[in-house]
């Protein structure tokens, strides 16, 4: 299984094969419904959005349980991101034909994560840093930083869409 | 007559959502053991592998098995011959809820519909109060997850479209909710009633224990004609495509009206977690 690095590999994207599985180690933003329907305050440019929204964080531990969320719900959303350089996505399910254009459009991917499994993938979480809207909680975006965060290519920057 | 006290009402709620949260339910995760058996893409075992070695994480390190640790939807079965005492039974359910997402370290989920602002605690619980014979009262826990409840759906279906009609309507909710839901999911589907009895019923069928009879023989065949349709879509764990769509289909039903077959499906993703204390 290929190891990406974000953001240094977004140049290795148009290698990717649509269903494969890959390992991801780097930096990624979190923001789900809330933080998309305000607007990403920052430059996304060649960033990767995971859509997630952790469980508290107990003590001793980097993060709480942390999944990826339902990604059709940013559909709207996430073509403009697209055109304004956003690279990456993680989440889970299918998208609509808007972004699968848009996606090919900008050379992007989108990597499918594994739905309920919030425990494993926080132990894939090695640091964490609210650095936008911490009046939305569980929804603030997040810094993360994560290592071999297990994921399976989704949708490449051809448009081959996994089904 | 058994006096029950509100202090053993918020204690049980407190302790069952504590356990939901942290595991799946047993035979559950069994059918997931059962259903990577069943698959060869690889993808689909990945996905498979995942969503069993995640249950064992959260267990191993007492952690939420998923981040959506939901609305907290309470189910009180209060026999007849029960006679609480102390303060306003629906706090002390939101106390023990309150308590669970607190100490579990639990996501906080519930927010005003209109104005989003989160209530912090994850309370209101949703109840459900029923008064049964006996001198018992259950409390049944569901943490529901809203990937899943988003696909669910209610039909007022015309009345001779009868059992096909209600099968075509589970089988097309699933397909409808295709990868989104979490699959495999499990379906709880309410027949009959009146549009608000129909929707709880659906809720309360995903409670009913997998591998054992609804109570209803003909019921259960329509089930399982459903659950062998749902595999037939071939959606697969994560929908990355396999033989498992759905663990399992409950039907509950009710007397409805001469005119009418209401048909609510409740969608259930992999992380089923459920538990129940009796007092």
């Amino acid at each position: 299984m290929r190891t990406i690095r974000l953001p240094e590999d977004v140049s290795l994207f148009p290698t990717l094969q649509v269903g494969e599985a890959v390992l991801l180690s780097g930096t990624v933003f979190t923001a789900r419904d809330a933080a998309h329907k305000r607007g990403i305050p920052f430059d996304l440019n060649n960033q990767t959005v995971y859509y997630a929204g952790p469980c508290p964080t107990p003590e001793g531990a980097v993060v709480g349980s942390m999944g990826p969320t339902t990604s059709s719900r940013m559909d709207a959303f996430t073509p403009a991101l697209l055109d304004g350089g956003l690279k990456g996505m993680i989440g889970k399910g299918a998208r609509s034909k808007e972004v699968v254009d848009a996606i090919q459009r900008n050379g992007a991917v989108y990597f499918a994560a594994v739905g309920g499994a919030g425990a494993l993938y926080a132990s894939c979480v090695k640091a964490v840093e609210v650095v936008a809207y911490p009046d939305l909680l569980c929804e603030a975006v997040r810094k993360i930083t994560v290592e071999n965060f297990p994921v399976l290519v989704a949708i490449t920057p051809n448009g081959s869409v996994y089904d | 007559m058994k006096i029950i006290t509100t202090e053993q009402i918020e204690e049980s709620v407190y302790r069952a959502f504590l356990r939901a949260g942290k595991r799946i339910v047993p035979a559950y995760k069994a059918k997931l053991a059962d259903a990577r058996t069943c698959e060869s893409n690889p993808r689909t075992v990945f996905a498979l592998d995942f969503m069993i070695r995640n249950a064992e994480l959260a267990e191993e390190k007492n952690l939420p098995v998923c981040q959506d640790t939901g609305v907290a939807c309470v189910f009180l079965e209060i026999g007849q011959e029960v006679h609480i005492e102390g303060d306003f039974i629906e706090d002390a359910v939101n106390r023990g809820v309150r308590r669970a997402y607190q100490d579990g370290f639990f996501r906080k989920s519930v927010v005003d519909p209109l104005t989003r602002k989160n209530t912090q605690d994850n309370t209101p619980a949703a109840c459900h109060y029923e008064i049964v014979t006996g001198d018992k009262l259950k409390i049944t826990v569901l943490p529901k997850g809203f990937g899943s409840e988003n696909m669910s759906k209610l039909y007022m279906l015309s009345p001779t479209v009868g059992r096909e009609g209600i099968v075509r309507a589970v089988v097309d909710t699933v397909r409808q909710a295709g990868s989104l839901p979490c699959p495999p999911v499990v379906v709880g589907v309410g027949v009959g009633g009146t549009f608000d009895t129909c929707a709880f019923l659906a809720k309360k069928a995903l409670l009913c224990p997998t591998g054992q009879s609804t109570g209803r023989s003909d019921a259960d065949g329509i089930a399982e004609e459903c659950l062998a349709k749902i595999n037939e879509l071939r959606i697969g764990a994560q929908g990355f495509g396999g033989a498992v769509s759905a663990l399992d289909v409950r039907i509950l039903t009710a007397p409805t009206h001469i005119a009418g077959l209401p048909v609510a499906v409740n969608i259930q993703c992999h992380c089923m977690r459920c538990e129940e204390e009796i007092l």
